[in-house]
Protein backbone atom coordinates (compact mmCIF):
# COMPACT_ATOMS: atom_id res chain seq x y z
CA UNK A 1 0.00 0.00 0.00
CA UNK A 2 1.40 3.38 -1.10
CA UNK A 3 1.51 6.10 0.98
CA UNK A 4 -0.34 8.68 -1.39
CA UNK A 5 -3.89 10.03 -0.01
CA UNK A 6 -4.83 11.61 -3.40
CA UNK A 7 -3.70 9.52 -6.67
CA UNK A 8 -5.39 11.22 -9.94
CA UNK A 9 -4.12 9.97 -13.58
CA UNK A 10 -4.79 11.90 -16.79
CA UNK A 11 -7.99 13.83 -15.76
CA UNK A 12 -9.94 15.34 -18.56
CA UNK A 13 -13.02 17.43 -18.47
CA UNK A 14 -14.84 19.16 -20.94
CA UNK A 15 -17.35 22.43 -21.08
CA UNK A 16 -18.63 22.72 -23.85
CA UNK A 17 -15.78 24.07 -25.42
CA UNK A 18 -13.94 24.78 -22.81
CA UNK A 19 -11.58 21.91 -21.88
CA UNK A 20 -11.02 22.67 -17.91
CA UNK A 21 -8.79 19.86 -17.22
CA UNK A 22 -6.48 18.42 -19.84
CA UNK A 23 -4.92 15.63 -18.58
CA UNK A 24 -4.29 16.73 -14.84
CA UNK A 25 -2.02 13.99 -13.02
CA UNK A 26 -1.61 14.90 -8.83
CA UNK A 27 0.00 12.90 -6.50
CA UNK A 28 -0.07 13.53 -2.61
CA UNK A 29 1.33 12.11 -0.02
CA UNK A 30 0.10 11.31 3.11
CA UNK A 31 0.20 14.03 6.20
CA UNK A 32 1.29 16.64 3.76
CA UNK A 33 -0.42 19.85 2.29
CA UNK A 34 -0.20 19.74 -1.79
CA UNK A 35 -0.87 23.14 -2.94
CA UNK A 36 -2.44 23.87 -6.25
CA UNK A 37 -1.50 26.66 -7.67
CA UNK A 38 -2.76 28.63 -10.42
CA UNK A 39 -4.76 32.04 -12.07
CA UNK A 40 -8.46 31.68 -12.26
CA UNK A 41 -9.97 29.41 -14.68
CA UNK A 42 -6.94 27.40 -14.94
CA UNK A 43 -9.05 24.06 -13.53
CA UNK A 44 -8.30 24.10 -10.22
CA UNK A 45 -11.44 23.96 -8.98
CA UNK A 46 -12.84 21.51 -11.08
CA UNK A 47 -9.81 19.06 -10.01
CA UNK A 48 -11.02 19.55 -6.99
CA UNK A 49 -15.18 18.89 -8.02
CA UNK A 50 -13.53 15.63 -9.63
CA UNK A 51 -11.53 14.66 -6.52
CA UNK A 52 -14.44 15.47 -4.12
CA UNK A 53 -17.34 13.30 -5.77
CA UNK A 54 -19.11 16.12 -7.00
CA UNK A 55 -18.22 15.96 -10.45
CA UNK A 56 -17.30 12.86 -13.15
CA UNK A 57 -14.54 13.53 -15.26
CA UNK A 58 -14.53 12.64 -18.83
CA UNK A 59 -11.43 10.84 -18.60
CA UNK A 60 -9.06 9.44 -15.92
CA UNK A 61 -8.82 7.89 -12.76
CA UNK A 62 -8.53 9.12 -9.47
CA UNK A 63 -7.84 7.83 -5.86
CA UNK A 64 -8.70 9.78 -2.59
CA UNK A 65 -7.60 7.72 0.83
CA UNK A 66 -7.15 4.72 -1.26
CA UNK A 67 -11.29 4.68 -2.87
CA UNK A 68 -11.58 4.96 -5.65
CA UNK A 69 -13.33 8.31 -7.10
CA UNK A 70 -15.10 7.14 -9.44
CA UNK A 71 -16.26 3.58 -8.58
CA UNK A 72 -17.07 4.47 -4.56
CA UNK A 73 -18.11 7.87 -4.40
CA UNK A 74 -20.36 7.36 -1.22
CA UNK A 75 -16.53 5.45 0.32
CA UNK A 76 -14.99 8.70 -0.73
CA UNK A 77 -17.32 11.10 0.50
CA UNK A 78 -16.72 9.57 4.15
CA UNK A 79 -13.17 10.65 4.25
CA UNK A 80 -13.36 13.76 3.02
CA UNK A 81 -13.83 16.87 3.33
CA UNK A 82 -14.57 20.18 1.60
CA UNK A 83 -14.58 23.46 1.90
CA UNK A 84 -15.94 25.11 -1.22
CA UNK A 85 -14.52 28.89 -2.84
CA UNK A 86 -17.18 30.61 -1.82
CA UNK A 87 -18.21 29.89 1.88
CA UNK A 88 -21.35 27.29 1.18
CA UNK A 89 -22.37 27.65 5.02
CA UNK A 90 -26.39 27.89 5.19
CA UNK A 91 -27.28 31.67 6.53
CA UNK A 92 -30.34 31.38 7.76
CA UNK A 93 -29.08 28.23 10.35
CA UNK A 94 -26.85 29.12 13.19
CA UNK A 95 -23.36 28.47 13.36
CA UNK A 96 -24.80 25.37 15.15
CA UNK A 97 -26.83 24.75 13.31
CA UNK A 98 -25.09 24.45 10.47
CA UNK A 99 -22.48 21.93 12.15
CA UNK A 100 -25.13 19.76 14.19
CA UNK A 101 -27.02 19.41 10.61
CA UNK A 102 -23.81 18.33 8.92
CA UNK A 103 -22.86 15.83 11.81
CA UNK A 104 -26.53 14.23 11.48
CA UNK A 105 -25.95 13.92 7.32
CA UNK A 106 -22.64 11.94 8.45
CA UNK A 107 -24.85 9.48 10.55
CA UNK A 108 -23.73 10.98 13.98
CA UNK A 109 -26.05 10.48 16.92
CA UNK A 110 -27.77 13.73 17.40
CA UNK A 111 -25.84 14.04 20.86
CA UNK A 112 -22.12 13.46 18.84
CA UNK A 113 -23.59 16.00 16.24
CA UNK A 114 -24.28 18.46 19.32
CA UNK A 115 -20.73 17.62 21.02
CA UNK A 116 -18.65 17.54 17.83
CA UNK A 117 -20.34 21.15 16.66
CA UNK A 118 -19.26 22.42 20.40
CA UNK A 119 -15.97 21.20 20.28
CA UNK A 120 -15.34 22.88 16.56
CA UNK A 121 -17.12 26.60 17.58
CA UNK A 122 -14.95 26.38 20.09
CA UNK A 123 -11.70 25.50 18.53
CA UNK A 124 -12.49 28.00 15.57
CA UNK A 125 -13.12 31.17 18.09
CA UNK A 126 -16.87 30.86 17.43
CA UNK A 127 -18.70 29.53 21.05
CA UNK A 128 -19.81 33.59 21.45
CA UNK A 129 -21.37 33.58 17.83
CA UNK A 130 -22.89 29.98 17.54
CA UNK A 131 -26.18 30.77 18.31
CA UNK A 132 -26.67 33.66 15.84
CA UNK A 133 -27.25 33.13 12.38
CA UNK A 134 -24.46 33.22 9.84
CA UNK A 135 -25.46 35.65 7.67
CA UNK A 136 -24.44 38.17 10.80
CA UNK A 137 -21.20 36.65 10.75
CA UNK A 138 -18.25 38.48 9.28
CA UNK A 139 -16.12 37.27 6.34
CA UNK A 140 -13.55 35.70 8.42
CA UNK A 141 -16.13 34.22 10.76
CA UNK A 142 -17.67 32.17 7.95
CA UNK A 143 -14.81 31.41 6.49
CA UNK A 144 -14.03 29.26 9.92
CA UNK A 145 -18.04 27.94 10.04
CA UNK A 146 -17.23 26.80 6.44
CA UNK A 147 -13.70 25.15 7.25
CA UNK A 148 -15.20 24.01 10.86
CA UNK A 149 -18.10 22.19 8.83
CA UNK A 150 -15.50 20.02 6.34
CA UNK A 151 -14.01 18.84 9.28
CA UNK A 152 -17.14 17.35 11.85
CA UNK A 153 -16.28 14.23 10.35
CA UNK A 154 -12.49 14.12 11.21
CA UNK A 155 -11.21 13.57 7.33
CA UNK A 156 -8.33 11.81 6.59
CA UNK A 157 -8.19 14.05 3.55
CA UNK A 158 -9.50 17.90 3.47
CA UNK A 159 -10.13 19.96 0.42
CA UNK A 160 -9.75 23.95 0.56
CA UNK A 161 -10.95 25.51 -2.81
CA UNK A 162 -9.30 28.81 -2.29
CA UNK A 163 -9.62 28.97 1.58
CA UNK A 164 -8.31 32.61 1.97
CA UNK A 165 -9.72 34.50 -0.97
CA UNK A 166 -11.10 37.85 -0.37
CA UNK A 167 -9.82 37.48 3.36
CA UNK A 168 -7.79 40.74 5.05
CA UNK A 169 -3.47 39.32 5.94
CA UNK A 170 -4.55 38.69 9.48
CA UNK A 171 -7.29 36.88 8.72
CA UNK A 172 -5.08 34.99 5.98
CA UNK A 173 -3.02 33.89 8.36
CA UNK A 174 -5.26 32.72 11.25
CA UNK A 175 -6.41 30.43 8.37
CA UNK A 176 -2.84 29.62 7.97
CA UNK A 177 -2.83 28.27 11.39
CA UNK A 178 -5.79 26.21 11.09
CA UNK A 179 -4.21 23.93 7.94
CA UNK A 180 -1.08 23.20 9.54
CA UNK A 181 -2.74 22.29 13.25
CA UNK A 182 -4.67 19.98 11.11
CA UNK A 183 -1.83 18.59 9.04
CA UNK A 184 -0.41 18.28 12.45
CA UNK A 185 -3.04 16.37 13.09
CA UNK A 186 -2.72 13.91 11.20
CA UNK A 187 -5.23 15.27 7.98
CA UNK A 188 -3.39 15.57 4.73
CA UNK A 189 -4.78 18.88 2.94
CA UNK A 190 -5.20 19.86 -0.40
CA UNK A 191 -5.44 23.47 -1.32
CA UNK A 192 -6.24 25.63 -4.36
CA UNK A 193 -4.96 29.15 -4.19
CA UNK A 194 -4.06 32.10 -6.89
CA UNK A 195 -1.37 33.10 -4.18
CA UNK A 196 2.17 31.60 -4.88
CA UNK A 197 2.40 33.15 -1.14
CA UNK A 198 0.42 30.94 0.62
CA UNK A 199 1.42 28.21 -1.34
CA UNK A 200 5.21 28.61 -0.17
CA UNK A 201 3.67 29.48 3.38
CA UNK A 202 2.33 25.82 3.66
CA UNK A 203 2.27 23.83 0.96
CA UNK A 204 5.13 20.52 0.87
CA UNK A 205 4.32 20.52 -2.92
CA UNK A 206 3.20 22.59 -5.01
CA UNK A 207 1.54 21.56 -9.03
CA UNK A 208 1.48 24.93 -10.98
CA UNK A 209 -2.05 24.28 -13.32
CA UNK A 210 -2.67 26.42 -16.64
CA UNK A 211 -4.89 25.59 -19.04
CA UNK A 212 -6.37 22.54 -17.53
CA UNK A 213 -2.82 20.84 -17.28
CA UNK A 214 0.35 20.70 -15.06
CA UNK A 215 3.32 23.13 -16.15
CA UNK A 216 5.36 22.47 -13.18
CA UNK A 217 5.64 20.59 -10.15
CA UNK A 218 7.82 20.78 -7.08
CA UNK A 219 8.72 21.94 -3.87
CA UNK A 220 8.23 25.59 -2.89
CA UNK A 221 11.84 26.04 -2.80
CA UNK A 222 12.66 24.21 -5.61
CA UNK A 223 10.26 26.45 -7.47
CA UNK A 224 11.58 29.44 -6.45
CA UNK A 225 14.52 27.87 -7.41
CA UNK A 226 13.32 27.62 -11.15
CA UNK A 227 11.56 30.73 -11.06
CA UNK A 228 14.20 32.86 -9.45
CA UNK A 229 13.26 32.78 -5.92
CA UNK A 230 12.78 35.97 -4.03
CA UNK A 231 14.51 39.57 -4.23
CA UNK A 232 15.48 41.84 -1.77
CA UNK A 233 14.89 45.58 -2.38
CA UNK A 234 16.24 48.23 -0.36
CA UNK A 235 15.06 52.33 -1.11
CA UNK A 236 17.69 54.26 0.67
CA UNK A 237 15.95 57.43 2.64
CA UNK A 238 18.80 59.61 0.57
CA UNK A 239 18.91 58.55 -3.05
CA UNK A 240 22.50 59.41 -3.30
CA UNK A 241 23.04 56.11 -1.31
CA UNK A 242 21.70 53.92 -4.18
CA UNK A 243 25.48 52.91 -5.16
CA UNK A 244 26.37 52.51 -1.64
CA UNK A 245 23.26 49.64 -1.67
CA UNK A 246 23.54 48.59 -5.05
CA UNK A 247 27.19 47.66 -3.54
CA UNK A 248 25.56 45.57 -0.40
CA UNK A 249 23.19 44.39 -2.75
CA UNK A 250 25.71 42.58 -4.58
CA UNK A 251 27.18 40.81 -1.51
CA UNK A 252 24.12 38.72 -1.04
CA UNK A 253 23.25 38.07 -4.56
CA UNK A 254 22.80 34.86 -5.82
CA UNK A 255 25.59 33.36 -7.73
CA UNK A 256 25.56 35.06 -11.38
CA UNK A 257 23.34 37.47 -10.30
CA UNK A 258 24.18 41.21 -9.90
CA UNK A 259 21.94 44.27 -8.32
CA UNK A 260 19.99 46.81 -10.20
CA UNK A 261 18.47 49.78 -9.59
CA UNK A 262 14.90 49.68 -10.22
CA UNK A 263 13.78 51.05 -13.48
CA UNK A 264 10.86 48.66 -14.92
CA UNK A 265 7.96 50.24 -15.43
CA UNK A 266 5.60 50.35 -12.28
CA UNK A 267 7.69 50.64 -10.22
CA UNK A 268 9.30 54.17 -8.48
CA UNK A 269 12.94 55.32 -8.93
CA UNK A 270 15.32 54.96 -6.01
CA UNK A 271 15.42 51.46 -5.21
CA UNK A 272 17.37 48.96 -5.87
CA UNK A 273 16.97 44.90 -5.44
CA UNK A 274 18.87 41.71 -6.14
CA UNK A 275 17.77 38.37 -6.36
CA UNK A 276 18.69 36.27 -3.63
CA UNK A 277 18.61 32.43 -2.91
CA UNK A 278 20.08 32.53 1.04
CA UNK A 279 17.13 33.62 3.57
CA UNK A 280 19.81 34.58 6.09
CA UNK A 281 19.94 37.42 3.20
CA UNK A 282 18.38 39.92 5.40
CA UNK A 283 20.19 39.10 8.36
CA UNK A 284 23.65 40.50 6.40
CA UNK A 285 22.34 43.31 4.88
CA UNK A 286 21.18 44.84 8.02
CA UNK A 287 23.91 44.77 10.34
CA UNK A 288 25.88 46.10 6.90
CA UNK A 289 23.33 49.04 6.58
CA UNK A 290 23.64 50.13 10.38
CA UNK A 291 27.41 50.24 10.15
CA UNK A 292 27.91 52.22 7.02
CA UNK A 293 24.77 54.81 8.06
CA UNK A 294 22.12 54.07 5.10
CA UNK A 295 18.62 54.91 6.45
CA UNK A 296 16.16 52.75 4.53
CA UNK A 297 12.49 54.10 3.71
CA UNK A 298 11.78 50.48 2.09
CA UNK A 299 13.95 47.13 2.89
CA UNK A 300 12.33 43.21 2.39
CA UNK A 301 11.95 40.17 0.66
CA UNK A 302 9.59 39.70 -2.33
CA UNK A 303 8.74 36.74 -3.68
CA UNK A 304 7.82 36.57 -7.44
CA UNK A 305 4.21 37.51 -8.50
CA UNK A 306 2.39 34.51 -9.83
CA UNK A 307 2.37 36.29 -13.09
CA UNK A 308 6.40 36.02 -13.10
CA UNK A 309 5.91 32.26 -12.18
CA UNK A 310 3.89 32.09 -14.93
CA UNK A 311 5.82 33.96 -17.16
CA UNK A 312 8.98 32.50 -16.10
CA UNK A 313 7.54 28.46 -16.46
CA UNK A 314 5.64 29.25 -19.87
CA UNK A 315 8.63 31.08 -21.24
CA UNK A 316 10.71 27.71 -20.29
CA UNK A 317 8.56 25.47 -22.12
CA UNK A 318 8.34 27.44 -25.00
CA UNK A 319 12.08 27.59 -25.24
CA UNK A 320 12.17 23.74 -25.04
CA UNK A 321 9.52 23.41 -27.81
CA UNK A 322 11.61 25.68 -29.80
CA UNK A 323 14.43 23.81 -29.36
CA UNK A 324 12.95 20.02 -30.19
CA UNK B 1 -7.39 29.85 18.95
CA UNK B 2 -6.77 27.73 20.89
CA UNK B 3 -5.61 24.30 20.35
CA UNK B 4 -7.72 21.06 21.19
CA UNK B 5 -7.67 17.36 20.95
CA UNK B 6 -10.26 15.91 18.68
CA UNK B 7 -11.53 12.91 18.84
CA UNK B 8 -10.17 10.33 16.55
CA UNK B 9 -11.34 9.52 13.56
CA UNK B 10 -13.84 6.91 13.33
CA UNK B 11 -15.05 5.00 10.01
CA UNK B 12 -18.47 3.56 9.32
CA UNK B 13 -18.58 2.56 5.61
CA UNK B 14 -22.40 1.81 5.64
CA UNK B 15 -24.55 4.20 6.57
CA UNK B 16 -26.33 3.54 10.33
CA UNK B 17 -29.35 1.10 9.80
CA UNK B 18 -29.42 0.92 6.11
CA UNK B 19 -29.74 2.74 2.98
CA UNK B 20 -33.89 3.69 3.21
CA UNK B 21 -33.48 4.53 6.54
CA UNK B 22 -30.68 6.87 5.99
CA UNK B 23 -32.47 8.21 3.35
CA UNK B 24 -35.49 8.91 5.44
CA UNK B 25 -33.05 10.22 8.37
CA UNK B 26 -30.81 12.91 6.07
CA UNK B 27 -34.21 14.39 4.52
CA UNK B 28 -35.93 14.68 7.49
CA UNK B 29 -32.31 16.47 8.71
CA UNK B 30 -32.63 18.38 5.50
CA UNK B 31 -36.30 19.18 6.22
CA UNK B 32 -35.65 20.91 9.31
CA UNK B 33 -32.96 22.96 7.78
CA UNK B 34 -35.50 24.75 5.59
CA UNK B 35 -38.25 24.94 8.26
CA UNK B 36 -35.63 26.63 10.23
CA UNK B 37 -35.11 28.76 7.34
CA UNK B 38 -38.80 29.26 6.72
CA UNK B 39 -39.17 30.65 10.22
CA UNK B 40 -36.75 32.91 10.03
CA UNK B 41 -37.82 34.56 7.03
CA UNK B 42 -41.53 34.87 7.01
CA UNK B 43 -42.10 37.06 4.39
CA UNK B 44 -40.98 34.27 2.40
CA UNK B 45 -44.32 32.73 2.89
CA UNK B 46 -46.82 35.50 1.52
CA UNK B 47 -47.14 33.52 -1.59
CA UNK B 48 -49.48 31.00 0.57
CA UNK B 49 -50.72 33.38 3.06
CA UNK B 50 -51.74 37.11 1.75
CA UNK B 51 -51.52 36.21 -1.78
CA UNK B 52 -54.30 33.46 -2.03
CA UNK B 53 -56.28 36.18 0.67
CA UNK B 54 -56.11 38.66 -1.51
CA UNK B 55 -56.66 36.73 -4.68
CA UNK B 56 -60.20 34.85 -2.98
CA UNK B 57 -61.16 39.00 -1.84
CA UNK B 58 -60.49 39.92 -5.38
CA UNK B 59 -62.67 37.55 -7.17
CA UNK B 60 -65.42 37.38 -4.72
CA UNK B 61 -66.13 40.78 -4.29
CA UNK B 62 -64.64 42.12 -7.33
CA UNK B 63 -65.66 39.69 -10.09
CA UNK B 64 -68.36 37.24 -7.67
CA UNK B 65 -71.39 38.98 -8.51
CA UNK B 66 -70.88 39.45 -12.14
CA UNK B 67 -70.23 36.37 -13.21
CA UNK B 68 -72.55 34.59 -10.23
CA UNK B 69 -75.33 37.32 -11.17
CA UNK B 70 -75.36 38.84 -8.08
CA UNK B 71 -75.12 35.77 -5.54
CA UNK B 72 -71.44 36.86 -3.81
CA UNK B 73 -72.15 34.07 -0.81
CA UNK B 74 -72.72 31.16 -3.65
CA UNK B 75 -69.91 32.48 -5.35
CA UNK B 76 -67.49 32.13 -2.15
CA UNK B 77 -68.99 28.69 -1.55
CA UNK B 78 -67.75 27.49 -5.58
CA UNK B 79 -64.80 29.70 -5.20
CA UNK B 80 -62.45 28.60 -2.39
CA UNK B 81 -62.41 25.26 -2.68
CA UNK B 82 -61.19 25.79 -6.35
CA UNK B 83 -58.71 28.87 -5.28
CA UNK B 84 -57.13 26.02 -2.17
CA UNK B 85 -56.23 24.03 -5.92
CA UNK B 86 -54.63 27.13 -7.54
CA UNK B 87 -52.89 28.18 -4.41
CA UNK B 88 -51.32 25.17 -4.06
CA UNK B 89 -50.10 25.34 -7.58
CA UNK B 90 -48.52 28.77 -6.99
CA UNK B 91 -47.39 28.15 -3.65
CA UNK B 92 -45.12 25.24 -5.26
CA UNK B 93 -43.46 27.80 -7.63
CA UNK B 94 -41.10 29.12 -4.45
CA UNK B 95 -39.61 25.70 -3.95
CA UNK B 96 -37.80 25.53 -7.10
CA UNK B 97 -36.75 29.16 -6.77
CA UNK B 98 -35.05 28.38 -3.17
CA UNK B 99 -33.27 24.77 -4.32
CA UNK B 100 -32.29 26.57 -7.34
CA UNK B 101 -30.37 29.52 -5.35
CA UNK B 102 -29.33 26.96 -2.97
CA UNK B 103 -27.40 25.55 -6.03
CA UNK B 104 -26.23 28.39 -7.58
CA UNK B 105 -24.58 29.37 -3.88
CA UNK B 106 -23.22 26.26 -3.27
CA UNK B 107 -24.71 24.85 -0.70
CA UNK B 108 -25.42 21.74 -1.90
CA UNK B 109 -21.83 21.21 -3.02
CA UNK B 110 -21.40 20.40 1.37
CA UNK B 111 -24.14 17.89 1.08
CA UNK B 112 -22.72 16.26 -2.29
CA UNK B 113 -19.85 15.73 -0.59
CA UNK B 114 -21.14 13.96 2.30
CA UNK B 115 -22.20 10.41 2.11
CA UNK B 116 -25.71 11.18 1.90
CA UNK B 117 -27.98 10.10 -0.75
CA UNK B 118 -28.47 11.93 -3.58
CA UNK B 119 -32.33 12.23 -3.72
CA UNK B 120 -32.13 13.37 0.10
CA UNK B 121 -31.54 17.08 -0.16
CA UNK B 122 -34.43 17.17 -2.93
CA UNK B 123 -36.80 15.37 -0.38
CA UNK B 124 -35.59 17.04 2.35
CA UNK B 125 -36.98 20.13 0.64
CA UNK B 126 -40.09 19.16 -0.93
CA UNK B 127 -41.24 17.45 2.81
CA UNK B 128 -40.70 20.81 4.31
CA UNK B 129 -43.06 22.68 1.89
CA UNK B 130 -46.25 20.25 3.80
CA UNK B 131 -46.16 23.33 6.12
CA UNK B 132 -46.17 25.84 3.37
CA UNK B 133 -49.19 23.93 2.27
CA UNK B 134 -50.92 23.31 5.16
CA UNK B 135 -50.21 26.93 5.90
CA UNK B 136 -52.36 27.59 2.64
CA UNK B 137 -55.51 25.40 3.71
CA UNK B 138 -55.50 27.07 7.23
CA UNK B 139 -55.06 30.21 5.93
CA UNK B 140 -57.70 30.11 3.13
CA UNK B 141 -60.34 27.93 5.48
CA UNK B 142 -59.87 30.61 8.39
CA UNK B 143 -59.89 33.70 6.42
CA UNK B 144 -62.88 32.16 4.11
CA UNK B 145 -64.83 31.58 7.56
CA UNK B 146 -64.74 35.41 7.99
CA UNK B 147 -65.64 36.24 4.49
CA UNK B 148 -68.70 33.97 5.01
CA UNK B 149 -67.20 30.70 3.80
CA UNK B 150 -68.84 28.01 5.17
CA UNK B 151 -68.26 24.08 5.12
CA UNK B 152 -71.13 21.85 4.70
CA UNK B 153 -69.92 18.44 5.52
CA UNK B 154 -68.22 17.43 8.69
CA UNK B 155 -64.66 17.23 10.12
CA UNK B 156 -63.26 13.78 9.04
CA UNK B 157 -64.10 15.27 5.09
CA UNK B 158 -62.72 18.41 6.11
CA UNK B 159 -59.29 17.13 7.28
CA UNK B 160 -59.57 14.99 3.81
CA UNK B 161 -59.86 18.14 1.70
CA UNK B 162 -56.77 19.16 3.76
CA UNK B 163 -54.92 15.97 3.62
CA UNK B 164 -55.62 15.93 -0.14
CA UNK B 165 -54.49 19.58 -0.72
CA UNK B 166 -51.51 18.87 1.13
CA UNK B 167 -50.74 15.50 -0.67
CA UNK B 168 -51.71 16.79 -4.41
CA UNK B 169 -49.05 19.80 -3.34
CA UNK B 170 -45.90 17.36 -2.16
CA UNK B 171 -46.56 15.87 -5.57
CA UNK B 172 -47.02 18.69 -7.98
CA UNK B 173 -44.49 20.97 -6.19
CA UNK B 174 -41.63 17.72 -8.08
CA UNK B 175 -42.09 19.69 -11.30
CA UNK B 176 -41.41 23.06 -9.70
CA UNK B 177 -37.74 21.36 -8.35
CA UNK B 178 -37.56 19.55 -11.64
CA UNK B 179 -37.51 23.23 -13.11
CA UNK B 180 -35.55 24.46 -10.66
CA UNK B 181 -32.92 21.96 -11.35
CA UNK B 182 -32.91 22.83 -15.53
CA UNK B 183 -32.71 26.56 -15.20
CA UNK B 184 -30.03 28.64 -14.64
CA UNK B 185 -31.77 31.36 -12.15
CA UNK B 186 -34.18 31.31 -9.80
CA UNK B 187 -35.98 34.12 -11.89
CA UNK B 188 -36.09 31.81 -14.83
CA UNK B 189 -38.16 29.02 -12.12
CA UNK B 190 -40.74 31.53 -11.60
CA UNK B 191 -41.29 32.11 -15.03
CA UNK B 192 -41.46 29.27 -16.42
CA UNK B 193 -43.49 27.69 -13.72
CA UNK B 194 -45.92 30.83 -14.53
CA UNK B 195 -46.28 29.41 -17.97
CA UNK B 196 -47.30 26.16 -16.55
CA UNK B 197 -49.50 27.27 -13.66
CA UNK B 198 -51.49 30.16 -15.29
CA UNK B 199 -53.09 27.79 -17.88
CA UNK B 200 -53.15 24.72 -15.22
CA UNK B 201 -55.75 26.93 -12.98
CA UNK B 202 -57.45 29.13 -14.71
CA UNK B 203 -57.84 26.70 -17.79
CA UNK B 204 -60.10 24.36 -14.91
CA UNK B 205 -63.37 24.98 -13.57
CA UNK B 206 -61.93 27.08 -10.64
CA UNK B 207 -63.30 30.39 -11.38
CA UNK B 208 -66.31 29.77 -13.98
CA UNK B 209 -68.62 26.62 -14.76
CA UNK B 210 -67.33 24.73 -18.08
CA UNK B 211 -70.67 25.31 -19.35
CA UNK B 212 -69.70 28.23 -21.39
CA UNK B 213 -66.31 27.28 -22.80
CA UNK B 214 -65.63 26.33 -26.31
CA UNK B 215 -65.00 22.59 -27.00
CA UNK B 216 -61.77 22.47 -26.98
CA UNK B 217 -61.21 24.32 -23.90
CA UNK B 218 -63.88 22.05 -22.16
CA UNK B 219 -61.70 18.90 -23.34
CA UNK B 220 -58.85 20.73 -21.70
CA UNK B 221 -60.42 21.67 -18.60
CA UNK B 222 -61.78 17.58 -18.78
CA UNK B 223 -58.04 16.40 -18.46
CA UNK B 224 -56.43 19.28 -16.33
CA UNK B 225 -55.35 17.92 -12.66
CA UNK B 226 -56.42 20.96 -10.70
CA UNK B 227 -60.11 20.27 -12.15
CA UNK B 228 -60.34 16.75 -10.50
CA UNK B 229 -58.61 17.98 -7.59
CA UNK B 230 -61.08 20.90 -7.22
CA UNK B 231 -63.64 18.60 -7.72
CA UNK B 232 -62.58 16.43 -4.78
CA UNK B 233 -62.16 19.36 -2.45
CA UNK B 234 -65.70 21.11 -3.46
CA UNK B 235 -67.44 17.16 -2.63
CA UNK B 236 -65.22 17.30 0.43
CA UNK B 237 -65.61 20.37 1.94
CA UNK B 238 -69.19 21.42 0.52
CA UNK B 239 -71.31 18.26 -0.91
CA UNK B 240 -71.28 16.33 -4.19
CA UNK B 241 -69.78 13.16 -5.42
CA UNK B 242 -66.14 13.14 -4.32
CA UNK B 243 -65.24 9.81 -5.94
CA UNK B 244 -64.78 10.08 -9.46
CA UNK B 245 -62.44 12.82 -9.26
CA UNK B 246 -60.96 11.73 -6.32
CA UNK B 247 -59.80 8.80 -8.03
CA UNK B 248 -58.49 10.97 -10.66
CA UNK B 249 -56.88 13.07 -8.82
CA UNK B 250 -54.77 10.15 -6.94
CA UNK B 251 -53.73 8.79 -10.45
CA UNK B 252 -52.57 12.27 -11.12
CA UNK B 253 -50.87 12.27 -8.56
CA UNK B 254 -48.68 9.00 -8.67
CA UNK B 255 -48.34 9.73 -12.24
CA UNK B 256 -46.62 12.82 -11.49
CA UNK B 257 -44.47 11.51 -8.89
CA UNK B 258 -43.45 8.51 -11.18
CA UNK B 259 -42.66 11.17 -14.15
CA UNK B 260 -41.14 13.94 -12.16
CA UNK B 261 -39.39 12.36 -9.57
CA UNK B 262 -36.80 10.71 -11.89
CA UNK B 263 -36.33 13.71 -14.35
CA UNK B 264 -35.42 16.20 -10.84
CA UNK B 265 -33.32 13.56 -9.64
CA UNK B 266 -31.82 13.08 -13.36
CA UNK B 267 -31.23 16.73 -13.53
CA UNK B 268 -29.74 17.41 -10.03
CA UNK B 269 -27.45 14.80 -9.92
CA UNK B 270 -26.43 16.07 -13.83
CA UNK B 271 -26.13 19.31 -12.85
CA UNK B 272 -22.56 20.42 -11.73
Amino acid sequence: MDDLVVRAEGLRKRFGTTQALDGVDLAMRRGTVLGVLGPNGAGKTTAVRVLATLLRPDAGTAHVAGVDVLREPQKVRRRIGLTGQYASVDEDLTGTQNLVLIGQLLDLRSRDARKRAAELLAWFDLTEAAGRPAKTYSGGMRRRLDLAASLVGHPEVIFLDEPTTGLDPAKREDMWGVVRTQVAQGSSVLLTTQYLEEADALADEIVVVDHGRVIAQDTPDGLKRRVGGQTLRIRPADPARLPDVLRLLDAVASPGTSAAPDGAAGSRPGAASVPVTADTALDDVVPALRRDGIEVNELGLHLPSLDEVFHTLTGGETKKEALV
Amino acid sequence: MTTAVLDAPTHLDAPRGGSFLALIRHSAALAKRSLIKTVRTPEALIDVTIQPVIFLMMFTYLFGGAIADGDRHGYLQFLLPGMLGQSLAMGSIALGQNLNADIEKGVFDRFRSLPVSRAAPLVGAVLADIVRYLTVCVVMLGFGAVMGFRIETGTVATLAAIGLAVGFGLCFAWISVWVGMLVRTSGAVQGVMFLLVFPLSFGSDVFVGTDTLPGWLQDFVHVNPITHLVGAERGLLISGPVAHHLWITLAWMAGLLAVFVPLALRAYNKRT
